[in-house]
């Protein structure tokens, strides 16, 4: 069973075993309009905290998207290079970014739940 | 008495309905014009040349036996872009208020002089000797950026501000690292233009930023909290994208001149303080004067600027080349690092030397308004602002509150909060009042930002049309008239375009395999 | 004054309505003791005539190239331009509106832009290519730049055949932003090893075609080799008429163009300002620098265009930005598309061998000439010849008998060796027989 964490930067790790699928939220695709591009990172890279894995780019504003905890790259959703609106329709689904395979667990300790995130937006907006 | 009630009427009978569809799809002056590719014809020429002389082909194996490219004859030409001009928003044809663009009148004899032979017809690489007035216009243009800035040395040959920016901060690293005073970090205000910062990267420099404080100017106490001994400058606009001016800008260039580091300054806004005050007596170390701004050449649809960068003593030496030196009634142009006595140039920014086509077109305006005239034109420009402002002040919001304002007026955009209507809503608006839209969304650190420069060349009778037509928006926005701003433009030859089709399967060019559609 | 429509009444009734007493309140913000209290010390303002008269006398102390029998070139040349273009880029809607960021009311601008995209793109023969660059030579620092991005790596091989001050602006980028840089030395016999200096560090190889002392050169194995090692090609090309006689750099595999444009259109303005070209393949479109044009509909489904691929800028990116470039060359980019439609494939292909031809017969003649050497056996419309004594005494013995024969290399590149004794000749259309028959005379006269 996947268990979801979420980051302050807006992105969620769904978390099974130890790899996580990456993507942004929907209030996070809500900020930044239609999407029109994505960059994805090359299958193999080994990311730390914090390190910069993958650009989302709408008309309006361009995002890194920051690895939320550390881990190499093992799959990546490649239907985002030729249908980058799929962020705007599915982002919590079909439109997620990176599979990482996390080399410290213990990393995710301090992430938000559903719940939590869901205050988390609110406060902020 | 007999009448002859016949011929043409006189009143308007009927008609005037702009939904009425016509055979062409023109609209009267209004006139579809097809891409150069579906007009054109590949046999076709509007050049009459003669056959060459006979001769051997020096061109080896690498002739090329077709292009592609259609062509047109001259009436064919004329049509072409005259109607696409007619498209166009421009200056001339209403007021042009996009803030921090400074949009002023484009005087037609600064046009008329460049075009002299002995400007727009000389070749940059001819014997100096044949070009010694081009040289003094350079170096009178030059004397005219020295006096009015109040500062040491000049690097004539930056293509734009941006190119302008890269020369400024070039010379602040090249001064840090012949004193073995390398440094690895640029303070750049979170309200700073985009230039700012990609150059301070492209310099390899790590951008921090500095907060404005509520007021909307930098405080000497976050730019000291910034400061550290490794950080080279600091980039400050002033006066700043907010439209005020820096007050507190001598203490701040006095700390970071105390921390080692230098002052740039973003001169995309001089135009407020021309013959008012002189950057040099602020403290700063090296500035861009953005010549189609400030000084009046044509903002052409894009381009070409040209970016004069002004520097202190200290960092005049590392100016790149070219640069003129007069010698009595002689000029000579220095080209290269070598021939340059005395001076540390940092390299060369581009071939030849620099803008000479917008010079022409500066000097002629400066002279044209000389000393009293720039004058006149700052305080003219910084009154129609505020006047504006004035004008808008209890209907419209001011981030900052009601204070006086540069050359520039910024709004937010909490007077619309729960009316349903966007900052880009109201300014596509003012296209069917027949304006141009302000600035907007832009600086960032401003919800919605609403940037108004009507510039020194707006009569008064102009600025209050432009002010009742603002008021009006305003009413319709928050009465039950939303739909003349969530749906504007309704009277532009083009309703709003899809920036999101267009960005998320680009198409840069026409193809012959695949003819962009026609026209609907 | 005559820009100036506030009069003096308009003032006093607009600081009224402000609700200050004088200007002086409205410019409290500047410190007091930095305020000017007098006028800077320049002349008062001057009306159309006196401000014609003066500039006039220094326009007059200049020698113009259609004055004389004009032969000078290496990166500018003399072309002739239709009326009919200095005509349209003057009216109001093109000479005075901004960048069209509100593309509803700027259809005319982005259209030309549209357009002169798609003849870049077919002049060099390449996939795409963006709304112009300042000039040729910051085109090609932007390319080499633009070329690191997409390798990843840094190192840039110039050819010694590329114009010297566009090898100036790649090493001032290359001292600056620190990265290796390997220069060949200047090559005017033609016979460099560039392949041999590409590595499996290499980000790229620029190489100019025709090179700056005229010679034509087949870039085709130059790409194949830089390939190879994972390198791209930039294309540099100084004379854009050229390519309407030669096989375009698209066709001999290079990855980036990097091209000066002002051939077309646009006059010798002492050097500025110009229109720079750079076009690349589809593939590499995002990493591209500086503004980009591209076709969309509107809210009713018409055709339009818009600028797009914003978020590569630097208004939006900031610090991460493609490039810092913001301006681009509009105008010039304009003057540029209305003479190639006038030209089109068959104005411009006559053209090119006009300037060819041109070239050719006054090369045969200056070699003719005792004592002096043709050094580019194959060559466009520039061509370099070796001279007895030194090239700068030559040029300018010219000049003093009322021709402009030409640039000395050396002029270009003091540092560089075995130039002392060229100078590179440009001949084009608007060169006659005469000149050409004058030129062959004085420079006799000069050597004998």
């Amino acid at each position: 069973m996947a268990e979801m964490k979420y980051t302050e930067d807006h992105e969620y790790l769904r978390v099974d075993g130890d790899v996580a699928t990456i993507g942004i939220t929907n209030h996070a695709q809500e900020q930044l309009g239609d999407v029109v591009f994505v960059e994805l990172p090359d299958v193999g890279k080994v990311c730390a905290k914090g390190e910069e894995a993958a650009v989302v780019e709408s008309v309006k504003a361009a995002a890194e998207i920051n690895a939320p905890a550390s881990g190499e790259v093992v799959e990546t959703n490649s239907d985002l290079e030729s249908n980058p609106g799929l962020v705007n329709e599915d982002p919590e689904g079909g439109a997620w970014f990176i599979k990482l395979k996390l080399s410290d667990k213990s990393e995710l300790d301090g992430m938000m739940d559903a719940e939590a995130y869901g205050k988390f937006v609110a406060e902020q907006s | 008495m007999s009448m002859n009630r016949g011929g043409r009427p006189t009143s308007a009978q009927g008609g005037g309905s702009s939904d009425s569809p016509t055979f062409t799809g023109n609209r009267a002056l209004m006139i579809e014009e097809p891409l150069l590719f579906e007009v054109g014809d590949i046999s076709k020429t509007g050049v009459d040349l003669d056959e060459p002389e006979a001769h051997d082909s020096r061109l080896g194996s690498l002739a090329r036996s077709e292009i592609g490219l259609p062509g047109l004859t001259e009436p064919e030409v004329m049509r072409h872009y005259v109607r696409l001009s007619q498209k166009n928003f421009a200056i001339d044809a209403g007021i042009y208020p996009l803030g921090s663009c400074t949009m002023k009148h484009n005087p037609r004899l600064n046009e008329k002089m460049a075009r002299l032979p002995g400007f727009g017809d000389i070749h940059p690489l001819q014997p100096q000797s044949s070009v010694q007035g081009a040289l003094e216009l350079i170096d009178t243009l030059a004397a005219w950026l020295l006096e009015l800035t109040g500062m040491a040395g000049v690097a004539m040959s930056p293509k734009a501000g941006a190119h302008g920016e890269f020369c400024g901060m070039a010379a602040i690293k090249a001064a840090q690292l012949a004193k073995g005073d390398a440094r690895s970090v640029v303070l750049v205000p979170e309200s700073a233009h985009g230039t700012n910062p990609a150059t301070a990267a492209l310099l390899g420099y790590k951008v921090r930023d500095v907060p404005a404080r509520e007021d909307g100017t930098v405080s000497p106490d976050a730019v000291k909290e910034a400061l550290g001994p490794d950080v080279a400058a600091i980039m400050l606009t002033n006066p700043n994208t907010c439209g005020l001016f820096e007050r507190d800008i001598v203490a701040i260039a006095d700390a970071v001149h105390e921390a080692g580091a230098y002052f740039y300054c973003d001169g995309a806004n001089f135009t407020a303080i021309v013959g008012k005050a002189k950057p040099g007596d602020l403290g700063v170390d090296c500035m861009h004067i953005n010549l189609h701004k400030t000084f009046s050449t044509p903002h052409g649809g894009g381009g070409p600027g040209s970016g004069p960068v002004v520097f202190s003593d200290a960092i005049a030496p590392y100016a790149p080349v070219p640069y003129v030196v007069r010698n009595g009634e002689e000029f000579t142009l220095v080209e290269t690092a070598g021939a340059a006595k005395g001076a540390k140039p940092f390299g060369r920014q581009t071939a030849f030397h620099g803008q000479m086509g917008m010079f022409v077109r500066a000097l002629a305006y400066m002279m044209s308004h000389g000393c009293d005239g720039l004058r006149q034109a700052s305080e003219d420009a910084v009154l129609n602002a505020n006047y504006v402002r004035a004008g808008l002040r209890d209907v419209m919001t001011q981030p900052f509150g009601d204070r006086v304002c540069m050359h520039e007026v910024l709004f937010d955009d909490s007077f619309l909060k729960d009316t349903g209507v966007t900052t880009l809503d109201f300014a596509k608006a003012m296209i069917d009042e027949g304006f141009h839209p302000m600035t907007m969304y832009f600086p960032l650190v401003v919800h919605g930002a609403m940037l108004i420069e009507p510039t020194e060349s707006e009569s008064k009778a102009s600025l209050d049309q432009f002010i009742a037509a603002l008021r009006d928006l305003v009413r319709a926005a928050k009465g039950n008239d939303k739909e003349r701003l969530t749906g504007a433009p309704h009277h532009a030859p083009w309703a709003r375009l899809d920036e999101t089709r267009a960005a998320r399967q680009p198409v840069l060019r026409w193809s012959p395999e695949k003819p962009a559609e026609a026209a609907e | 004054m005559r820009y100036l429509p506030l009069t003096d009444a308009d003032r006093q009734s607009m600081l009224a309505t402000i609700g200050v007493q004088d200007i002086g309140e409205l410019f409290a913000d500047i410190p007091q003791d930095v305020r000017l209290k007098e006028l800077v010390d320049l002349p008062r303002r001057a009306g159309e005539m006196d401000v014609e008269r003066q500039l006039g006398a220094m326009a007059a102390r200049n020698t113009s190239a259609s004055s004389v029998p004009f032969f000078v070139g290496c990166g500018a040349y003399k072309h002739h331009v239709p009326a009919s273009v200095d005509h349209l880029i003057q009216r109001s809607e093109f000479l005075t509106a901004y960048t069209p960021y509100q593309p509803e009311v700027s259809q005319g601008t982005l259209q030309v832009l549209f357009e002169f995209q798609t003849q870049v793109a077919m002049l060099t023969g390449m996939e795409v290519a963006n709304a112009s660059m300042y000039d040729g030579s910051t085109a090609c620092g932007e390319a080499v730049l633009m070329a690191q991005r997409l390798t990843r790596r840094t190192r840039a091989v110039l050819s010694g055949g590329l114009h010297p001050q566009y090898r100036n602006v790649v090493e001032m980028l290359a001292d600056l932003t620190e990265f290796p840089l390997h220069a060949l030395s200047a090559d005017p016999a033609g016979d460099e090893d560039l392949i041999g200096a590409i590595d499996d560090e290499t980000a790229c190889v620029v190489v100019q075609s025709p090179d700056v002392f005229g010679r034509v050169r087949d870039l085709s194995a130059i790409s194949a080799a830089a390939h190879e090692k994972g390198a791209l090609l930039i294309a540099v090309v100084t004379e854009v008429v050229s390519l309407g006689a030669l096989k375009p750099p698209g066709e001999m595999g290079a990855d980036i163009v990097a091209a000066e444009g002002q051939s077309i259109g646009v006059g010798l303005n002492f050097g500025g300002p110009y229109v720079g070209l750079l076009a690349t393949q589809r593939k590499f479109t995002r990493q591209m620098p500086g503004r980009v044009c591209g076709e969309t509909v509107d809210a009713n489904g018409k055709r339009g265009f818009v600028l797009t691929l914003s978020t590569r800028e630097q208004h939006i990116r900031r610090e991460k930005a493609t490039s810092n470039i913001c301006t681009n060359s509009g105008l010039c980019a304009l003057a540029f598309t209305i003479h190639l439609s006038l030209l089109g494939e068959a104005g411009l292909m006559r053209l090119a061998r006009i300037n060819h031809a041109n070239a050719v017969v006054l090369a045969d003649a200056l070699s003719g000439i005792k004592d002096v050497e043709l050094v580019t056996p194959a060559f466009f419309n520039e061509f370099t010849i070796r001279v007895p004594g030194k090239g700068i005494d030559t040029v300018e013995a010219l000049a003093r008998k009322g021709v402009l024969g030409g640039v000395p290399a050396a002029r270009l590149a003091p540092d560089q060796a075995g130039l002392d004794d060229l100078i590179i000749v440009a001949a084009t259309e608007v060169n006659s027989a005469d000149d050409r028959e004058t030129y062959v005379k004085a420079l006799q006269e000069v050597l004998s």
